[in-house]
């Protein structure tokens, strides 16, 4: 299936540093549009295109603005996440250098449909060679009044993949360590100084625009029953050609990873970052959906060279240090999983030592604060499942004695 | 948070603490790490604990609270960096600049460290240089692009 861009439909095609190249792809109509309907409109209209969050946990957009919306008192916040830590994830980066008029226009229609006073983007530090064209970007469309007032400030992160979570993102941008928050209250309702707030990832906001130009039934006629629009997947990996692709949702990972990235002797594929899923080569032919198996679209290849634990032990070693160490369950469990798991890897593992990280995994999916310790335990459990054998084969022969 | 222990009112949003990591982040810029009379005045400026204001520059890791090179080499250590070789490149960067990972060059040129996923794993391996990202790394380009940072 060949790409569809929505979300880049622009990229390559404008230049980014230049606004009169946006306008002349239909830049800033559809804010004008939205600008001519009353806020409750515009969320309708987002709510009937079933578009769902594309930063990885796939909430209805629509719904969670309209929260925000509702919410009492008129100091609300929209604030776009720019953090993409997710190991393996690099569209929002391609985006961002790319076609930032759209992400601005985005932002400012997610303003005005839940009546912020202002945006911010939180951009990751190791983006910060983005920061001067992003804020040019933003300044250019102030200028030529496309703004109407609504501010969009820039903040930095400082080098935090927890940062990426939500709340933990507001957390920062009060100035504080990036600490997950008890939900609920969640941030609709309380959010950026105990206002009610929206955060939307890049790729969301890069849909709002097309959305609005084009309308809900457009939309809903792409992906799948649950799963509408397109994704924007990042591949990397034991694959000729590495970059980033858009599907229509559904389209198979074998349509992706070999058809267009060029991947041959797969042996396993990692969907979704650190927390995401691995999955073998028998299952390429899955679609890419919510229902299914996606995240932020993530997909790191791995050929049939590589070592199922060293994948698995640094995937573990990334979580165990990126935790913010808030709650026991992923502080104490993430370290444990990496403890057990070079154990294994290094040929000192016992058999009790395979029961225990799946008890681990268990108490750890069910109490963790935040999606980091609630996903760690994903690639070991995927892992067990599929590859069960490179764990038993690097078990002591003998029982041993502890 | 003074104002809490002498019952002062909360000061107006955004409160002066929304400004900590970006005067964080500016003195990191300007003196390449946040020595403790530094962190003492912004904590008295801002009016935030000590211990906070360290809770803070110690929680991210672009920030530094000890002293540190002019120059701070980041590589990715992550996974599509790390099978596409990044442990030769880490090598060939200790060799070239004569400094251990962790560690700072005896003249301050350079610090070394590793750092996590910094979203240009298609173009891997990579590695930071202060705000300057490098991509496609092999081991013959490394001495050259060392050269630009004294």
């Amino acid at each position: 299936m060949p790409q569809l861009h929505i979300v880049l439909r622009n990229c390559g095609v404008i230049d980014p540093t230049r606004i009169d190249t946006y306008i002349k792809r239909d830049g800033f109509q559809a804010l004008n549009k939205a600008r001519g309907m009353k806020p409750e409109q515009v969320i309708e209209e987002i709510k009937a295109s079933n578009l769902r969050g594309r930063g990885g946990a796939g909430f209805p957009c629509g719904l969670k603005w309209e929260l925000a919306k509702n919410s009492p008192g008129d100091e609300k916040y929209l604030i776009c996440n720019a953090d993409e830590g997710e190991v393996g994830t690099f569209k929002d980066r391609y985006i961002l250098e790319s076609d930032p008029f759209s992400l601005v226009e985005g932002i400012s229609i997610a303003g005005y449909a839940i009546g912020a006073r202002c945006g911010y983007i939180y951009l990751r530090a190791e983006y910060h060679h983005l920061l001067g064209s992003l804020l040019a970007v933003i300044e250019q469309a102030r200028s030529a009044g496309h703004l109407d007032g609504f501010d969009i400030h820039v903040q930095e992160g400082a080098g935090a993949y927890i940062c990426g979570e939500e709340s933990a993102l507001m957390e920062s941008i009060e100035g504080k360590r990036g600490e997950v928050r008890y939900r609920p209250p969640f941030p609709p309702t309380k959010g950026l100084w105990g206002k009610p707030t929206v955060i939307n990832n890049v790729e969301t906001l890069m849909n709002i625009p097309p959305i609005m130009l084009n309308g809900a039934g457009w939309f809903k006629k792409i992906g799948t029953e649950r799963s509408k629009g397109t994704k924007v997947f990042s591949v990397s990996g034991d694959v000729d050609k590495p970059g980033v692709y858009e599907l229509e949702l559904g389209s198979t990972l074998r349509e992706l990873v070999e058809d267009l990235a060029g991947a041959r002797n797969i042996k396993a594929i990692q969907v979704g970052g650190a927390t995401g899923r691995i999955v073998p080569f028998s299952m390429i032919n899955t679609p890419l959906s919510f229902e299914t198996i996606l995240g932020a679209g993530a997909i790191t290849v791995f050929d049939e060279s590589r070592d199922i634990l060293e994948i698995v032990c640094k995937t573990l070693e990334f979580l165990a240090e990126e935790s913010c160490g808030k709650c026991a369950p992923c502080r104490e469990g993430t370290t444990a999983l990496v403890e057990i798991l070079n154990t294994i890897r290094n040929g000192g593992g016992r058999r009790g030592d395979i029961v225990d990280i799946e008890e681990l995994s268990r108490a750890m999916m069910l109490s963790s604060l935040c999606g980091l310790g609630q996903g760690a335990p994903n690639p070991v459990v995927d892992t067990l499942q599929y590859f069960r054998a490179d764990y038993e084969s690097r078990l002591a022969t003998k029982e041993g004695v502890k | 948070m003074v104002e809490r222990r002498i019952g002062a009112p909360i000061p107006d949003r955004p409160p002066d603490s929304h400004n900590l990591l970006f005067l964080l982040g500016k003195a990191q810029s300007r003196f390449g790490y946040l020595p403790e009379n530094l962190l003492c005045d912004i904590s008295n400026s801002l009016g935030i604990a000590l211990g906070d204001v360290y809770g803070v520059a110690t929680f991210y890791s672009f920030f530094s609270v000890q002293e540190q090179g002019r120059h701070v080499i980041r590589i990715c250590k992550s996974l599509p960096c790390f099978i596409k070789k990044s442990q030769h490149i880490i090598n060939v960067v200790e060799d070239a600049t004569g400094v251990k990972l962790g560690t700072t060059s005896p003249n301050a040129r350079f610090s070394i460290q590793l750092v996590n996923c910094i979203g240009e794993c298609d173009k891997a391996p990579t590695m930071m240089i202060d705000g300057r990202v490098y991509v496609d790394l092999t081991p013959h380009k490394i001495s050259r692009i060392l050269k630009d940072y004294e």
